[in-house]
Formats: C-alpha cells, structure tokens, sequence
C-alpha cells in the first residue's frame, strides 16, 4: 500500500515536471529569447551622448528584444582601442568608422558583409540612404556598412572683423585669389594678434586643395603617388603662402590656443574648418556666417562620411543589422540627429533635412550642400595612419622652410611610394 | 615536511605580486621576442617573416633620429636632475623649521601625473604670454618658441623632466647622505678639514653608491622616456623630440606595425641592458661601499 502511494507520488511530480519543461520550451508561451549588442562608438562623444541615449531608447522600444550596450571612446583613443579589442577576440558586435579606416578593416576581413543580413529585410531600400555615401562603404560586392552621417569643411567668417576692416565678406564665387585679396586687406587693418585666413598646412587640408588645384593624390590604381606634380606644388605653396604671408598664425604665435579657440576668441577672420563646429559656435559673442570654400582653377570640397559596420564574428548578425538600419535611417534617429546637429544623416530624403536647413546660426547652412557638389574623398590605403603621418612630416618641413617646397613633395611622394609598395 | 609546509606558506605569500609578474610583464615580453620575427597588424592573424623587421630597422632614418633625440634627452635631463637632485639633499640633509615640508614638497611632482605637469610646463613656457617668455620681455629679450621650436623642442622637455623627477633623486641621496656615519665627517673637521674638503674627500666618495643607483635607475627610465613627450609634443616639431618608445608606439597602434614594433622594443631591450651590463661592471673603479 505504501508502496503504491511512493508511486503515486512520483509519477504526479514527473507529470508536473514534464509539464513544466514543455511550458518553456513552448516559443508560443515562453518569453522571446533577448540578446545584447555592444555598439562602440567615437562621434558621440563628447557633444552628443544624450542624443545617442535617445536613440538607443527608441530603438529598444520598437524592439523590446534587443538591448544595446553603448561602450565610447574619444576620438583621439577611439582607434587605438577598437585595434585592441580585435586583436583580443572581443570585436564589438557594432562600431563606427570613418571612411579614412574603412578599408584597413575591410581588407583584414573584420567586418560583415551586411548584404548577407540585409536580404532577409523585406522592408530594406538602398535608396534611401545618400547614395555617395552608402556607395563609399562597399568593396567588392559586399556592402560593409551603412553611412550614419557625413560632413564637409566650409569657409566660417567672422562678420564683425570684415565689418571692421571695411573688407567685404565671402561669396560663393570666390576663388584663391579672391581669398587672398581679402586676407591681406585684412591683414593691413585687423589689430597684432588677430589672423586674417586660419587654413593648416597638413595632410587633410593639402589633398583637398591638390583637388582645387586640379591635382590627383595617388594613381587610380593606388600604386603610385601623384601629389609631386605641377598641381601638387600649387597647392602647398598656397597652403604655405598662407603662414608665410602672416594670414594663418604660426604654432609659436598660437601658443597653448588651438585654432577653434582663437576663433571662438574673435581672433580669426576666414576659418576652414568643419561643419561639426556648428554647435561650438552657437553662442558667440558676434557675428558669424559660412560661405562655400573658395576653389581653384576647380571647385572642391571634403567628403567625409562614417558608417555603422558590424564584426564579422557577431552571433546576432541580424540584431546588429536592425541597430545600424536604425541608427543611420529611421525617421526617429534621423529626427534626433537633426535636431541635434550631430552631422548630416547620410539619408536621401530631403525633405527630412529640411530642419537641419531651417536652424541658424550659420544663416547659410545651404551652403554645406554646395559644399557636397564638389565632393573629394579622401585618399585612402590600408597603411593610411603611416601615409598621412609621412605626408604631413614632409608638409611641416615645407612650412617651416626646412626644405623647399618641390623637395618636400618629391620626398613624401617616395616615402609614400614605399608604402603602397608593401599595401 | 616542515620544509614543504614552509614552501608552500613562502609560495603563497610570493603569488599574490608572481602571477602579475608571469602574466602582465614576463609572458609580454617572451610574446614580444617572438612577434618581432613577425607582420601582425592587430586585425589579421600574425605571419612569420624572419629577420626582415630587423633589416628594415636598420636601415630606417626614423629609428635613428629617435635613438639620436633619446641620448640627447639623456644627455640634457641626467646631469641636471642630479645636480638638482643633490643640492635638494645636501640643503634638506638637516633638521630645521619647515624641512620635512619642503621635502614633502620636493617629492609632490614625483605623484603628481605628467599630464597636469604637462599642462603647467606649457603655460609657463608658453611662447605667447607664458611666464618665461614674458619676464624675459621685462628685460628685452624675445623669448623662444620652446616646444614649437626645433631647437628649443627638447629642452622644453627636458626642464620639465627634471623638475618632475628631482624629488625622486633627492630622497635617493637624502638616504644616502643619512647612511654616512658622522664620525667620519667629525674626525674630519678635528683634523681641519674645511666643509668644501669634507663634501669632495667624504661625503660624495661615500655617497657613491646612492648615486650609481640613481645612476642606473635613471638610465633605465630616461632610455624609456614617453610620457612627457606624448603629452608636450607627439615627438615634433619635424620630428625633433621624436624618441623610441614614442616610434614603438605610433609603429604599434597607429600603424598597425605590431611585429615592427617588437623589434624595435626587442632592441630597446638589449640597449639597455648593455648599458646596464657596463655600468655594473664599471661600478669597481668608482662606487666606494665603506
């Protein structure tokens, strides 16, 4: 008898138990399964952390099964870590490049192919993404990423300066020339200590005004350099004139101030520098305005453009596509982007950029879209860091005087012939 | 079997500072000699090349010029930080009002990180309006650009180094200066000697040993100076304070040059300890333990 009851007892637990484990393993009834996305990340940081917040919590909103984990690194480190982090087998699952680095990452085989994800989304459209910018993320069939934002670099002007020296502002049909009159106009009436034309001599600024000048950087087939021809030369000198001419200051006569700072101080007239910038001048004390770069015998302007890719050895390939799809496109992000001025969405609505053109100050924001008709890419190889640091040891040779400014071209062409010798 | 509890008591103890040591120093380095006979670039697998990062070495100018600035530096920083450093000692080797304050003093840059110095040393050397430069337009001098300057880069880096760095040195000799038996000095000055005879004839033959540890402490660091320079001048202008740990690093992480990278620390390594070696053997002819 009693040992019936022992049965009795069992099997009724083993039929709970069995109950149980049916209950769960059921995908109808069980709660869907929630996965982790590490995002890294550099061009939130320091300005737009709050804005990236929002779009992690309006993303995890629309998919209550996808949490994100924000990790961010400065700019400065941003590099260095991420290396680390491949090199230790802990890629982030997403990440954002720039252009300049994508195709180091892409060649080493790091990154997903988002075409293998991107298939499966039914309501995927290429188009709409800005298709310059969607393009520049692909290699050999394979898509990579997809743009988050993109930017340029225009002509910031300081209206009371100009007003001033009775000097009139920029326009969009300036040329080099033009620019230069101005510069030294305002040089004879602007008082010691405040600069007429801030534009550096380094690597960034030369192989955009090597394309005003009509110039190429490197052969099409990225085997030789070109930068010491004819154009090349007409570039730096411009470049140069411009420090050697008292319009841009020199390192010792900017001292411990970096050139956004002297701006900000009302010490520079012209200052080609970035649309990111927009946000750090919203408040100054006087007048200020943008206008397209001069160019010259040619029109031209930076094109620069990050992305959001994903490790190749992700196990949530596609809850990591969703997030950059997200991220980069969807109406809400584009909405906190915008209104943020947290770059440009590289999306192809124009419409929905119609906020970004509606914010002042600057009062010509027309003009970054100007700017993106002439668009140059950067040149870019997989040993980019040690090309742009050989380019700019020979560009700071050049403005310094150490050595002319034929030499200085001839040796960085070599220099950086030797390097692609070895891509 | 009391000899082994002892052992593994001993072990125990040893452990806590052994393992860091294997993981975070010993195994680094082994891994380091290996992939300086290799090409990895952090992203891909590391591939087996031979010798070819060390023929490259020899022939790169950049290496040179950055072992040429690293002597420089040492040339420059090491006389100056034990001059300072012993006249610190030799004035703080008393006990008067305010002595253990100024010693605290003398040590509070050693802690302090280099960033902060970094940031004070270019405001006062600043080549606009930094405190330098303007007292020395107080008496019509034109200061220099120090660290925007080829020639005055390296001693822009220098000045702060030692200035850092003399606390350091101070408490070395102060020590050194404590572990001399006043006898001798006092048997000295009944004999007549005068206090310059006594300093030259006593106190520095027997300060010796403090000071060869300075010495090889000092060169061991300054073959490795870094900090100061990625803070003050990222190895410009064109390169002039450029030095090897500085290319270690921009050869690693910027460029991706991991096993190029090795090599050069690989050869740091020996560099250093043949100087080492040397200055061991040296040591004979002039370091006086009583």
């Amino acid at each position: 008898m009693k040992g019936n009851k022992r049965k009795i007892w069992a099997a009724g637990i083993a039929g709970i138990l069995v109950a149980s484990v049916g209950l769960v393993s059921n995908p109808a009834i069980a709660a869907p399964k929630k996965v982790t996305i590490n995002f890294f990340t550099f061009t939130s940081v320091p300005d737009h952390v709050k804005d990236l917040q929002a779009m992690v919590a309006a993303f995890e909103k629309k998919n209550p099964t996808i949490r994100i984990n924000v990790q961010s690194a400065s700019y400065a480190d941003y590099f260095t870590k991420l290396k680390t982090r491949v090199a230790g087998n802990q890629t982030p699952d997403t990440f954002e490049l720039n252009y300049e680095n994508f195709v180091t990452y892409a060649s080493a085989g790091t990154l997903l192919d988002f075409n293998k994800v991107s298939a499966k989304d039914k309501t995927f459209k290429k188009s709409s993404y800005y298709g310059k910018a969607y393009d520049v993320f692909s290699a050999n069939g394979k898509q990579y990423g997809v743009p988050s934002s993109f930017s340029t670099v225009v002509l910031y002007y300081n209206k009371d300066l100009f007003k001033a020296a009775g000097v009139a502002t920029p326009t969009s049909s300036w040329d080099w020339s033009d620019e230069a009159a101005a510069a030294a106009a305002l040089k004879a009436k602007l008082p010691e200590g405040t600069y007429a034309d801030f534009q550096p001599t380094q690597f960034w600024e030369f192989y955009k005004v090597l394309g005003q000048a009509g110039g190429k950087f490197l052969s099409p087939d990225k085997k030789k350099a070109l930068f010491n021809k004819q154009p090349g030369i007409n570039a730096l000198n411009w470049l140069v004139s411009k420090t050697a001419n008292g319009y841009t200051p020199t390192k010792a006569q900017m001292g411990t101030l970096d050139d956004g700072a002297m701006f900000k101080a009302g010490k520079i007239a012209m200052y080609h520098t970035g649309i990111w910038m927009f946000d750090a001048f919203k408040d100054l004390p006087f007048g200020w305005d943008i206008v397209v770069e001069p160019g010259g015998v040619t029109p031209g302007n930076h094109f620069f453009a990050n992305a959001v890719v994903a490790s190749a050895k992700t196990k949530n390939a596609d809850a990591a596509w969703k997030w950059a799809r997200f991220m980069t496109s969807d109406p809400a992000a584009v909405k906190i982007r915008l209104a943020a001025a947290w770059e440009i969405p590289a999306i192809s609505d124009k419409s929905a950029l119609s906020i970004y053109l509606s914010k002042t100050p600057p009062a010509n924001r027309a003009a970054v879209f100007e700017a993106l008709k002439n668009p140059i890419t950067p040149p870019v190889i997989r040993q980019q860091n040690e090309m742009q640091d050989t380019v700019n040891a020979w560009l700071e040779k050049a403005l310094n005087g150490t050595v002319s400014v034929t030499e200085a071209l001839n040796s960085a062409a070599s220099a950086v012939n030797a390097i692609l010798a070895k891509e | 079997m009391i000899k082994a509890k002892h052992g593994r008591t001993a072990a125990l103890f040893i452990a806590p500072s052994f393992i860091p040591l294997v993981l975070f120093i010993i195994l680094p380095m082994f891994a380091a000699a290996v992939l300086s006979f290799s090409s990895w670039d952090l992203l891909s697998p590391p591939r087996w090349i031979g010798l070819a990062n060390f023929q490259e070495l020899i022939h790169n100018k950049d290496f040179y010029n950055a072992l040429k600035n690293t002597l420089i530096f040492i040339a420059g920083y090491l006389p100056l930080v034990y001059l300072l450093g012993l006249s610190a000692a030799l004035a703080l080797d008393r006990k008067f009002k305010g002595s253990s304050a100024l010693r605290a003093a003398y040590f509070l840059p050693v802690i302090t990180s280099w960033v902060i110095v970094a940031l004070l040393w270019q405001w006062i050397l600043n080549p606009q309006g930094g405190l330098v430069n303007s007292a020395l337009a107080t008496i019509g001098i034109n200061g220099p650009g120090w660290w925007t300057s080829t020639s005055w880069s390296m001693i822009s880096v220098i000045i702060p180094s030692a200035w850092k760095d003399l606390g350091f040195v101070m408490l070395i000799l102060l020590a050194g200066l404590q572990s001399i038996p006043p006898e001798y000095k006092e048997a000295a000055a009944i004999d007549g000697a005068s206090k310059r005879q006594i300093l030259f004839r006593i106190t520095l033959p027997l300060l010796t040993p403090a000071s060869f540890f300075v010495l090889v402490i000092s060169l061991i660091n300054n073959f490795q100076v870094f900090d100061q320079i990625w803070v003050m001048t990222r190895g410009g202008p064109e390169g002039s304070t450029s030095v090897i740990v500085q290319q270690i690093v921009k050869n690693s992480f910027d460029y991706g040059r991991m096993g190029y990278a090795s090599a050069m620390s690989m050869v740091l390594f020996l560099i250093i300890l043949l100087i080492t070696g040397i200055q061991i053997r040296l040591q004979k002819r002039w370091v006086n333990y009583e």
